[in-house]
């Protein structure tokens, strides 16, 4: 009798552990289920084609339009801006941190590295809007006040922290050994870094760029604030554009009624962002796999 | 232990006497436009009940003040445009009778940045073309509006698509409510577009006049010709004397409240109105608005004693060059 009852606290314990474990993965596959769901009734007001092809998104409007490209413009945009900041300072910090360094440096500059990525992402686009916008005109005065220059320049700030934190986590992980029979053969200490232990590491830095790009292409406070929402097809980063977050943004905060075609948009372009961000997180996975090292 | 629990109990029962003491709340929502004068009359009305009274004033745009205020959720609706046949059909269908008050006069504001030293003056065709759906992607930069004006990207700026200030503006430029280019900056917070306009010399916006005043410095205002010598001759500024002569056609209009009929028994909201008539001269002056003639704000109080249920304007919606004394009168 009372080894049953043991027995059957064992089991409910199991199930109790079960459920937290497969907690993430339910909500995942409910939030799909959403966007799939409401994508689809999305899709049988708008055809597919359109959605694609045409060069203008209107939807709250009385003429609307669905061209989902003029927002894919604003993402990959201001995505290309930030990695264009974020890769070559977050990937030479790492081997700075990881090869140079001492330790006492090291300690001390990690933390701070970190701290970028805990600033609030609201607080990262005012800061875009009312010190860099205006900074940046002094230089070209061209520039709008609302534009993707300087939003995805703080963007790429913002992710910094990201690619070193993980690159350097890669690089820092390479074996002694190898750098020990690099530097028996003559090489100095830069061709050590970029020629064996670089290479070596190739899957985590790898891995870390896509998921900075993924962070990238997800972010919405800064773009909301500091880029503009104006839907217009351009790749100039001097002026205003949106992105698909910031137009998410914008209906969520109107007061658009549920059930109407303006309000099944947001899912459309969420179901879009998210086939892309799970595109580059399989990509990232794959990476990690293929290229992995091992070593001993 | 004991103490602790009667403690809390005692504080418990304070706390809900506060509770029930502070029970009486009017609920405003609408326009970002009417905002400032109903925030203005709120704080000193809530001044001189002495805390006894509390007011939020929302702030959802006119179409979003309406859905609310037609659901029964709000007292009073603020509202930069006559109620639509929409709203006014969903009012009906949740049982809420509105009395319309006008309380003040207010311009539209076409704005550029101060740098900009090309635009002398606009008429309401250039609008038209730079506005209307076809310009869309077509219409991208200021020479094509008037040839001698630079070759240079024009950046739009406009109140938010569920602000009354859009109607109103769609409604007399381009001739279609609701109706209008989408590649423009749209936010229903005014201070959005009055950083943008400030910080671009190319740009080019609309709101309503009051946020001008405010931000005397940052913008300049472009003066705008309809091409009718009735309505006064060559460009005009919405100044104050050019409203209220109704030459600054056709960019100023009438703001209203809307109040729910069941509310208007309430004591609290009675006074309210009552204060919010005789203060609504002055204190929209003070916020950047054309008051009404003395006599019109009589004439709108007789009719919130009166229950005048429904809208002077018949429910159709924004209508273009009206004068309120006039119709009021005409009642």
């Amino acid at each position: 009798m009372h080894r049953n009852l043991q027995k059957i606290k064992e089991k409910a314990i199991e199930k109790a552990l079960f459920l937290s474990a497969f907690f993430s993965v339910f909500i995942t596959l409910g939030i799909v289920g959403v966007l799939i769901f409401e994508t689809f009734e999305f899709f049988k007001e708008v055809s597919v084609f359109d959605f694609l092809t045409d060069t203008q998104w209107t939807p709250l409007f009385a003429e609307k339009h669905f061209g989902i490209m003029t927002l894919f413009a604003g993402t990959l945009l201001t995505t290309v801006i930030a990695m264009s900041v974020s890769l070559p300072v977050g990937l030479i910090s790492a081997i700075y941190l990881s090869e140079y360094a001492s330790k006492k440096i090291r300690i001390a500059i990690k933390p701070a590295l970190e701290i970028l990525a805990a600033v609030p992402t609201v607080v990262y686009g005012y800061f875009a809007l009312l010190f860099v916008t205006p900074l940046l005109q002094k230089v070209i005065p061209e520039l709008s006040g609302f534009n993707s220059l300087s939003s995805g320049i703080v963007m790429g700030i913002m992710i910094i922290p990201i690619i070193s934190s993980l690159s350097e986590d890669a690089l820092h992980s390479v074996p002694m050994s190898l750098r020990e029979g690099s530097m028996a053969l003559g090489s100095t200490k830069f061709q050590t870094s970029i020629k064996v232990i670089l290479p070596a590491a190739l899957s985590g830095v790898a891995a870390s760029f896509i998921l900075g790009i993924s962070r990238a292409i997800g972010e919405t406070m800064i773009v909301a604030i500091a880029a503009g929402q104006q839907p217009r097809l351009t790749l100039n980063p001097l002026v205003p554009v949106e992105t698909i977050t910031a137009y998410i943004v914008q209906v969520s905060l109107g007061d658009t009624p549920t059930g109407t075609l303006e309000y099944k948009t947001i899912f459309a372009a969420g179901m879009s962002l998210f086939v892309v961000t799970f595109g580059l997180n399989m990509i990232s996975y794959f990476l990690k796999k293929r290229f992995r090292e091992v070593y001993e | 232990m004991r103490k602790i629990v009667i403690s809390l109990l005692i504080m418990l029962v304070l706390l809900s006497a506060v509770i029930v003491h502070s029970a009486q709340l009017i609920k405003v929502d609408g326009s970002s436009t009417v905002y400032p004068i109903t925030e203005a009359v709120a704080e000193e009305f809530q001044k001189s009940e002495k805390g006894s009274t509390r007011i939020t004033v929302g702030i959802s745009g006119t179409g979003g003040g309406f859905k609310k205020f037609c659901n029964g959720e709000t007292d009073v609706s603020n509202a930069s445009r006559p109620i639509k046949p929409t709203e006014v059909e969903l009012c009906k269908k949740n049982g809420v009778e509105y009395i319309e008050l006008p309380v003040a006069y207010d311009g539209l504001a076409v704005i550029i940045n101060p740098k900009n030293s090309w635009v002398d003056y606009m008429t309401v065709k250039e609008l038209k073309k730079l506005w209307e759906p076809e310009a869309q992607g077509k219409i991208k930069k200021w020479n094509q509006i008037r040839s001698n004006w630079p070759n240079k990207e024009i950046h739009l700026f406009g109140a938010g698509v569920d602000s009354g200030t859009y109607d109103y503006f769609t409604e007399a430029v381009v001739g279609k409510e609701h109706s209008s280019r989408g590649d423009f900056t749209s936010s229903e917070d005014d201070n959005v577009l009055v950083q943008g306009i400030s910080s671009d010399n190319f740009a080019l916006g609309f709101f309503g006049m009051a946020y001008y005043e405010h931000n005397k410095d940052k913008l300049k205002i472009v003066p705008v010709d309809d091409e009718n010598d009735a309505n006064g001759k060559g460009p005009i500024i919405p100044e104050y004397e050019n409203v209220v002569k109704g030459i600054y056609q056709p960019l100023s209009r009438p703001l209203f409240i809307y109040v729910s009929k069941k509310s208007a028994d309430k004591q609290e909201v009675k006074r309210f109105i009552d204060f919010y008539m005789k203060g609504a001269a002055e204190l929209s002056k003070e916020v950047g608005y054309i008051s009404l003639p003395n006599t019109a704000y009589e004439l709108v109080l007789k009719r919130f004693e009166n229950r005048k249920v429904g809208s002077i304007f018949g429910g159709h919606g924004s209508q273009v060059g009206v004068k309120i004394e006039e119709l009021l009168k005409k009642e």
